[in-house]
């Protein structure tokens, strides 16, 4: 019996984050204004896109207190609490990806298409990518095509001919590449798996549970992540796991569940393997 | 026939050729990513270019200079939206909130996506006396310090958004049909825009009365444009960057007191040019190449 607890409970964190933003414009509300790029708490507690800033400083821009302290706020709750639970708590392009992942398990894609490997390691490229060309150009490159922010400002303020953008996400993580933006090519992604590298809250793994069913691999979207499952207990230390909960809730044997991570323990000599 | 010894040492360096050492397979991969990561590159700094968008743009009030907005702005929508729920926003005729002025960009507009923007004959800026949108950017994009006295308050007679531009062959007024819709629209009353009186020659009879704006008290609101009746808006707000000129430093008002302290400090260089002529005096050569018989 499949489980959707981590499932819904994404969905309502995402769409109600979109909701507060779109009332914050529609009907004036205070609680959360602005965009996903930078958004203002009662009008008073600014939080900001960590990398935004870092494109924005790349493009020579000289930037007030607000938006710096901003990024800190949003740096500091991933780097100790959330990891990269951004892209799956957060992230509305999420639910298109998500949606295109779902419909290709339905269509069996992944069991008849000819695979195409692209290295995971893509986004980290991206990254530096992007800060050179904002850096070339003077203008916060990622922002001018990021269909997270095109998405998010199109619920507040009207979609405009970037949707278009999203669509053809959608279609490219349908036919051509299994999870091709999120897991592959986001910088914004691999900015957050930076920033949550060390976080606290991580899914454990108990292999002594593990009837070895892969559920949770078929589920995954960053699926090197499991790469301990059935073997070794211990936490998901891959900073790209998205904290996404999928793998918990498919879970028939009480293998996986939320945890915070113990650093006392040898985790950190693990960690560094995994990496390389 | 080519010696056994040779054919051997030709096998061996062609053996020698193809081997693939660790080194050569690093250097390759990272010379794949770079080609990949430079095509991918370039292909991204033209589009940011081309995304720039166009400097027919007019940004909110307290912006900075395009080229420092474009890199400051961090898209968030907050002008935008305290520009929608200011106070002020009432239209008097109807009672009922006006749509906002200032738009975020969306793909097709003619401004980089996301940014903050206006278009007069569709809502103008309706110059709010406590600029709700400037404060509230977290960037610094707009700056308040752009827009503040020296009471140290807010003062939105220092907007600066554009500037009202008449095109003189369109504008009826011009004509000598009488219309001072754009005077009568302008916040700044007889500041901005101001009536140039003037004889009607055709007629004899009649008066000109041509709306005249001036240049540094303009803050481009927009509102004359959307108030003016022509089928399309005879005056019409325009950067200021592209619609107004700029003379040089060397030019001097002779007769403004304050122009001439500008140049007072600086003294003119003693300047001689030397040509092959110069070493000559005038008379010698004026009239040395023409014979008179």
């Amino acid at each position: 019996m499949n489980n959707y607890k981590y499932l819904i409970l994404r969905r309502i964190s995402q769409l109600s984050l979109l909701f507060l933003y779109f009332g914050a414009n529609a009907y004036g509300w205070t609680l959360l204004s602005g965009t996903i790029s930078s958004s203002s708490i009662l009008g008073t507690l600014p939080l900001s896109d960590p990398f935004a800033v870092l494109q924005m400083l790349a493009a020579g821009a000289v930037l007030s207190v607000d938006v710096l302290l901003g990024a800190v706020i949003i740096a500091l709750f991933y780097g100790i609490i959330g990891g990269r639970a951004f892209c799956s708590w957060v992230c509305p392009v999420n639910m298109v990806t998500d949606g295109a992942n779902w419909l290709r398990r339905k269509l069996y894609i992944d069991k008849i298409e000819r695979k195409i490997w692209v290295s995971r390691n893509l986004r980290y490229y991206m990254i530096v990518i992007a800060l050179l060309v904002s850096f070339i150009t003077g203008l916060a490159s990622f922002e001018i095509i990021s269909p997270i922010t095109i998405l998010n400002r199109g619920v507040i303020f009207g979609f405009g001919a970037g949707a278009g953008l999203l669509v053809a996400i959608f279609i490219f993580d349908l036919f051509v590449l299994k999870n091709g933006w999120c897991g592959h090519i986001c910088p914004l992604g691999g900015v957050h798996s930076i920033i949550g590298k060390y976080n606290l809250l991580r899914v454990a793994h108990t292999s002594e549970n593990c009837t070895l069913c892969m559920k949770c691999k078929d589920i995954c979207p960053e699926v090197q992540v499991l790469n301990m499952i059935g073997k070794r207990s211990e936490s998901v230390i891959m900073p790209e796991c998205t904290n996404c909960g999928r793998c918990v809730d498919v879970c028939d044997d009480d293998a996986l569940g939320f945890d915070i991570r113990n650093y006392t323990k040898n985790n950190l000599e693990v960690t560094d393997e995994n990496v390389n | 026939m080519i010696p056994d010894k040779q054919k051997d040492s030709r096998v061996k360096k062609e053996v020698k050729k193809v081997q693939i050492t660790p080194r050569r397979r690093f250097l390759t991969s990272v010379a794949q990513g770079t080609g990949l990561g430079v095509m991918g590159g370039l292909l991204w700094a033209g589009y940011a270019e081309k995304a720039k968008g166009s400097t027919l743009t007019l940004r909110p009030p307290a912006a900075l200079e395009e080229k420092d907005f474009l890199r400051t702005c961090i898209k968030c929508g907050l002008c935008a939206e305290a520009c929608l729920h200011r106070e002020s926003n009432i239209d008097k005729d109807t009672l009922k909130p006006r749509p906002a002025t200032l738009k975020m960009a969306k793909a097709q507009d003619d401004a980089t996506i996301g940014t903050p923007f206006f278009v007069p004959t569709d809502v103008p800026c309706y110059m709010c006396e406590d600029i709700p949108c400037v404060p509230v950017c977290p960037t610094g994009a707009l700056d308040p310090s752009l827009v503040t006295n020296e009471q140290d308050e807010l003062d939105f007679t220092m907007m600066d958004m554009g500037i009202a531009v008449v095109d003189p062959n369109s504008c009826i007024a011009f004509w000598g049909i009488q219309c001072d819709a754009c005077y009568r629209a302008c916040p700044l009353l007889d500041e901005a825009i101001k009536l140039e009186y003037g004889r009607n020659e055709r007629t004899g009879k009649h008066a000109f009365l041509k709306p005249v704006v001036e240049m540094d008290i303009c803050t481009g609101c927009g509102l004359c444009e959307k108030a003016c009746v022509t089928e399309k808006p005879a005056i019409f707000i325009q950067p200021r960057e592209l619609a107004l000129g700029k003379p040089g430093d060397h030019y001097v008002k002779g007769w403004d007191q304050k122009d001439q302290k500008r140049v007072a400090s600086q003294t003119g260089k003693d300047m001689t040019t030397k040509t092959q002529r110069s070493e000559e005096k005038v008379e010698d050569y004026l009239n040395s190449e023409v014979s008179y018989e």
